[in-house]
């Protein structure tokens, strides 16, 4: 089939406001509680500026735009990040954290899309790429 | 201290059988702000073609770490807990986790590097179902800082 898609191509770009309250929630959510994800005096104590978001509620938010994208079409059969800057979540201010999804490959029946993921203009994530069969 | 390097090539026992929970899946797609229906209501799930809500992606993170535990308590292993930071992450599925599966997940360690006195140490958590198939491979890599 054809995914009607070409490299390149921009398919989604979208941002979330983080709090302390969304770290708390994926904190229970997913089990996690370092508390360097909830506590400025324990994250200032490992060296940290202060709290920070758990990377692994950044990876799982930066793929949301695809599976929105996706909707009943298609399935994730590959979804791989490296974890390269921190995104501190300030009590007052929060975090904006940006995702743009780009098309990096198109094959037979897969497509292969690059994530750019940021936070202050700075990205948070290196090679993040999701692999998507049609089938 | 870094690392064991004997870790490489150690298996751990299964965990498990996990039950993914239909209320646990969404309330994990709710806290990674999951916008598309089959991950939060159960009948646009079916209408997808699923038997219950399908678990998002990352979901699998909660049953890796429950075998990462196994990891950081293994005596031997000489890692620092508060040293630990996540520096990569990888899922490959062979289906989508629906809510009902029951998972069962056994850890594996590949392989063990030192860098400029960090250690990393790469592992794999299988998941497969009640029938035995894969569902997904769960790869990260944990950087331990070494002493400063």
């Amino acid at each position: 089939m054809s995914t009607g898609l070409t490299v390149g191509e921009t398919v989604a770009t979208t941002t979330v406001h983080l709090d302390r309250t969304s770290l708390v929630r994926y904190a229970g959510a997913s089990g996690d509680f370092n508390p360097i994800h909830f506590r400025d005096d324990i994250a200032q104590s490992v060296g940290l500026p202060g709290v920070l978001a758990h990377g692994m509620l950044t990876m799982g938010l930066a793929i949301q735009p695809v599976l929105e994208f996706l909707g009943t079409k298609g399935r994730v059969i590959d979804y791989g990040v490296r974890f390269t800057r921190p995104v501190l979540v300030d009590a007052i201010a929060g975090a904006d954290v940006t995702t743009a999804v780009v098309v990096g490959a198109v094959m037979d029946d897969a497509v292969r899309f690059d994530l750019t993921v940021t936070f202050g203009g700075e990205t948070v994530l290196g090679k993040a790429q999701v692999q998507v069969v049609f089938d | 201290m870094s690392v064991n390097p004997d870790l490489v090539g150690r298996e751990f026992p299964p965990v498990g059988p996990y039950l993914v929970g239909r209320e646990k899946v969404r309330e994990f797609a709710r806290a990674v702000v999951a916008t598309n229906p089959i991950y939060l209501d159960v009948a646009a799930a079916r209408a997808a073609g699923h038997a219950d809500v399908v678990a998002p992606p990352t979901f699998a993170v909660v049953v890796q770490e429950l075998t990462l535990a196994q990891l950081l308590a293994e005596p031997d292993a000489n890692i620092d807990f508060t040293r630990v930071v996540h520096g990569d992450q990888r899922f490959t599925f062979s289906r989508d986790i629906v809510a009902g599966d029951e998972l069962t997940a056994t850890l594996a360690v590949t392989s063990v590097k030192s860098l400029g006195g960090h250690s990393m140490v790469t592992s794999e958590s299988v998941m497969t179902d009640s029938r035995g198939d894969h569902v997904v491979t769960a790869t990260s890599t944990l950087v331990v800082r070494g002493d400063e």
